[in-house]
């Protein structure tokens, strides 16, 4: 190793490794995130607007268009489609809610196969667990500080 | 005999018969007409796919006892492993068999590990006649390893694609068939890479300290071999492993094949191509050994590398430790 400590050498090879690397598109991935994100939020918005028409208000009109967008992401999902999607969206199918409900009906998917309890509804938050987890604690946060200032 | 670490096989065990299935999307690459089965679909006809990826291994080692004019009774020992958590793919094939067993793990170089723990055996005597197998799922390894499939992610360009099938084949001693002069036994390298999606980089070190030590031991030039076949490094690992050997004085970018690289039909699709056990084990027993034994290439020295890594491992922050066997076949 020419005299160098393994340390070194390691920090080398990383270096040497980084520049050999193929790029991430940025730009590529952050253009389809755009787009595919704000197509899902789009078709979310005419949900709204159609759902608005038909009388709903408040609440109810939120919760609805949540409900009917969670419903098209575990279809999609079940359909074997939101993947194909994922795959050449960015981040655009991962930030919306049809994404939380992909990343929740994916593992309820494939963990089946170990039976219904231990398998299908135990590994149905591997993913979005986290998401519940630090959500649910940022939320308590902000309200503390919300409710003190 | 032993000289560094390199066994040179004073009988020379031949690999009589191999035999190897692959996937729907294999098929369509460089392997698809080599192969003796190839899935429509990969389920296999099973309800998991941990059930398809044991039901490949176990038709795979049928056939290559079956192409080789043997039955069940004729062989003394299956050396086999897996990916999956306790090697349960190669354990669940073997039960179908009556002959006896040795699991063994190596990660994604369990074809060239089994090879050569065949080949001692079987040059030493102690056995007749030995089958040497392994394979992989893409399914089955992406949710043990990765994210459940019908996750909407987005890959990293680094990342490779795990390559569904398997492969096997008969070593025994006998006067037809590929000659296994010696193999290298490896050494676990690890250059600190930690990205799980990078183990082209993180294998590269490993394979070129391996094919290095094997050049040494047996004093032989690069050019005196057809090709040098690595397991799975892909795009990225190949060049890596071309400079490193080159940084030492030995110039394999002339004969330098990767089974990943080769592997799939068009290459962007998978980013850096394909990885895993089968990778590997497909194309050796598939491509390579046709037309070895049709004797386009006279001597082909294989490399399978592997990635000794854990998802606990990794989840701890622990850098990737590799591995590489070399099993030097002749004609």
């Amino acid at each position: 190793m020419t005299g160098k400590t393994k340390d070194n050498y390691n920090k080398n090879y990383l270096n040497y490794v980084k520049t050999q690397d193929p790029p991430t598109q940025h730009l590529k991935n952050c253009a389809a995130a755009f787009g595919v994100g704000g197509l899902i939020c789009c078709i979310g918005q005419f949900i709204r607007f159609m759902l608005e028409y038909a009388g709903l208000t408040g609440d109810e009109l939120a919760g609805t268009t949540s409900v009917i967008l969670i419903f098209i992401g575990c279809l999609l999902t079940g359909l074997g489609l939101y993947d194909r999607i994922g795959r050449h969206a960015g981040a655009g199918s991962i930030v919306p809610i049809t994404g939380f409900a992909n990343s929740v009906a994916s593992p309820a998917i494939e963990f089946k196969t170990e039976g219904w309890i231990y398998g299908m509804a135990a590994k149905m938050f591997t993913v979005a667990g986290p998401i519940i987890v630090f959500g649910v604690f940022s939320g308590a946060l902000v309200g503390i500080i919300y409710y003190f200032i | 005999m032993k000289k560094g670490n390199t066994i040179f096989f004073k009988n020379k065990p031949r690999i009589t018969s191999f035999a190897a299935i692959c996937g729907s999307k294999e098929k369509e690459g460089i392997i698809g007409e080599y192969a003796d089965i190839t899935l429509e679909d990969d389920m296999y006809e099973e309800s998991t796919f941990e059930k398809a990826e044991c039901k490949m291994l176990t038709n795979a080692i049928s056939l290559a006892i079956e192409k080789g004019s043997l039955k069940e009774k004729d062989i003394d020992v299956l050396v086999s492993g897996d990916l999956l958590n306790q090697i349960i793919s190669a354990s669940f094939a073997a039960r179908d068999y009556n002959f006896p067993f040795l699991g063994v793990y190596s990660a994604c170089s369990t074809m060239s590990e089994s090879i050569m723990l065949s080949a001692m055996m079987v040059d030493a005597g102690y056995v007749k006649r030995a089958v040497a197998a392994t394979g992989s799922h893409f399914a089955s390894a992406e949710r043990q390893y990765r994210f459940p499939l019908e996750q909407g992610t987005t890959r990293p360009p680094q990342s490779q694609w795990t390559v569904t099938g398997a492969g096997s084949c008969v070593i025994q001693s006998a006067t037809e068939g590929i000659k296994i002069s010696s193999a290298t036994m490896g050494r676990v390298c690890d250059f600190g890479v930690t990205d799980v999606n990078n183990m082209g980089a993180a294998m590269a070190p490993a394979a070129a300290d391996t094919i290095m030590q094997h050049f040494k031991d047996t004093g032989r030039d690069p050019d005196e071999y057809d090709m040098v076949l690595t397991g799975d490094l892909g795009v990225l690992g190949s060049r890596i492993v071309k400079d490193l050997c080159w940084e030492k004085g030995y110039d394999i970018s002339d004969i330098h094949v990767d089974c990943g690289e080769i592997v799939y039909k068009v290459i962007e699709n998978e980013f850096q191509g394909g990885s895993g056990a089968g990778c590997s084990a497909v194309v050796l027993n598939s491509y390579v050994l046709s037309k070895m034994r049709a004797g386009l290439y006279k001597r082909v020295l294989f490399a399978a590398t592997g990635a000794l890594l854990s998802t606990i491992s990794s989840g701890q922050g622990e850098s990737i430790p590799c591995i590489s066997h070399v099993v030097e076949l002749e004609i």
